[in-house]
């Protein structure tokens, strides 16, 4: 793994990070790497390890952190979360890097997919006729094959 | 017992065999479960791209459930985190509750706190009862070797779920499963996430993570596994096959929904409860309880 470099730091990161959900406390956190010996990703792929990442942030590293592949790799399974000893809410931080890179454009094709098709569908994996026609043969009733409310509810989309 | 009753996306796409199954076992058991045709996505699968649409959908389908006066009932542990996350803050955020229904009156909406989301498991506990669940099983599955696993957002994050179990140690899965007769096996990874959500961002990580835990519960020596979750089912189930020759191993182990099991101890029959829907055959496993099929 590559040393930190902390000649491109954004001193106002931190600021900017504390004032949004998910980034209230990370200040608190005294490096302990609970969150990290819990991460059931970091224990498959060591690019992601959610004590660095926190550091990083701290450190004002932002484009290091917002245009990294490794912050996608938070499943989100609140792990971190639930052991952090300081009270840090580690999963809704890596949610809001994600937003944040996501605000700035940068995201897995994956990730952009899934957005791009629930803002316009509604759903995930929207369902036509022949979907309904096999629930239909295990008795199971219709479900809507649009929704058009999406559309009403996200208007500038 | 009435609750308006949310698929999400992926079971009614997806896994038809857990729904099926729900919808049996809660008929069988006298909750009722309203289908509400507005119901879109929880609002999960894009909170890590846009925290803030996620949100108002998640708000937009709890103000559906309170025009119908109905708290919610789920089969999905993602939608069961999202929607009793945003309903945790309508009710408890005065700020968060104004922002939300500024975006729902597009569409007319309006909601207040109060909409309580259960994941059909916690209805199970809860509001049936072990005893009045018990008293519907007809069948002993004293062959069934289950290792069960929770999950992430069925208990998480914690703060959320009022004490609904405890996420360090958690036991309602394995009290229900043990009603059957099944012997629950214990296995060291349990508490581990499935790897789901990392599926569209890095398919290896995510197989790899899912690989742990199969290697965990068939070295403890399970026949079976129980789910809560259809995104769990996509990685144990549906990926099983990719996880053996990607890693080159072979489990062959029947990944069962939890209402597949309690539905096998009713009596129901095999079609009835999906399970030719599973995609690792449980034919074998659980010829035994079909001998007059």
């Amino acid at each position: 793994m590559e040393g930190i470099q902390l000649d491109r730091a954004d001193p106002d990161f931190k600021k900017q990070l504390a004032g949004q959900p998910g980034g209230e406390k990370i200040s608190a956190c005294f490096m302990c790497r609970t969150c990290t010996a819990s991460c059931p990703i970091t224990a498959v792929n060591d690019a992601f390890n959610p004590l660095r990442i926190i550091r990083m942030a701290l450190y004002g590293l932002k484009e290091e952190v917002l245009h990294s592949d490794f912050i996608w790799l938070c499943s989100s399974c609140y792990a971190c979360q639930e052991r952090c000893p300081q009270g840090v809410s580690i999963t809704e931080f890596m949610t809001l890097l994600k937003n944040l890179a996501a605000k700035a454009g940068k995201m897995p094709a994956g990730i952009r997919a899934q957005r791009d098709i629930i803002k316009g569908e509604g759903r995930i994996y929207p369902l036509d006729d022949f979907d309904n026609k096999k629930r239909g043969k295990v008795g199971l009733p219709p479900i809507p094959t649009s929704c058009s409310m999406i559309k009403n509810l996200f208007p500038s989309e | 017992m009435k609750y308006a009753f949310f698929l999400g996306c992926t079971i009614p796409a997806r896994s038809r065999n857990y729904e099926l199954s729900a919808r049996k076992v809660a008929e069988k058991l006298g909750i009722e479960l309203v289908d509400v045709d507005a119901f879109m996505c929880c609002g999960f699968p894009i909170k890590a791209s846009d925290h803030h649409a996620a949100e108002v959908m998640g708000a937009y389908n709890i103000a559906l459930a309170q025009r119908e006066g109905l708290d919610i009932c789920v089969l999905c542990s993602s939608c069961a985190s999202q929607l009793t996350e945003v309903a945790h803050q309508l009710s408890t955020d005065v700020t968060a509750r104004k922002r939300m229904n500024a975006e729902l009156s597009r569409v007319g909406l309006e909601v207040e706190g109060g909409v309580n989301v259960r994941h059909l498991a916690r209805v199970l506990l809860e509001e049936v009862g072990a005893e009045d669940l018990a008293g519907q099983f007809v069948k002993n599955l004293s062959d069934l070797k289950t290792a069960v696993h929770y999950g992430c957002h069925y208990l998480k994050p914690s703060e959320i779920y009022a004490g609904f179990d405890a996420v360090e140690d958690p036991k309602s899965l394995e009290t229900l499963v043990a009603l059957t007769g099944a012997t629950v096996i214990d296995y060291p990874g349990k508490k581990r996430c499935c790897g789901g959500p990392v599926l569209p961002v890095d398919e290896t990580v995510a197989l790899s993570v899912a690989k742990e835990k199969l290697d965990d519960v068939v070295e403890a020596g399970a026949n079976a596994m129980c789910l809560v979750c259809p995104f769990c089912s996509v990685m144990y189930d549906g990926n099983q096959k990719s996880i053996e020759s990607e890693f080159e191993t072979r489990y062959g182990l029947p990944v069962l929904y939890l209402t597949q099991i309690l539905g096998l101890a009713m009596g129901f029959g095999r079609k009835e409860l999906g399970l030719n829907m599973n995609v690792v055959k449980t034919k074998d496993l659980l010829s035994k309880y079909f001998e007059k099929e």
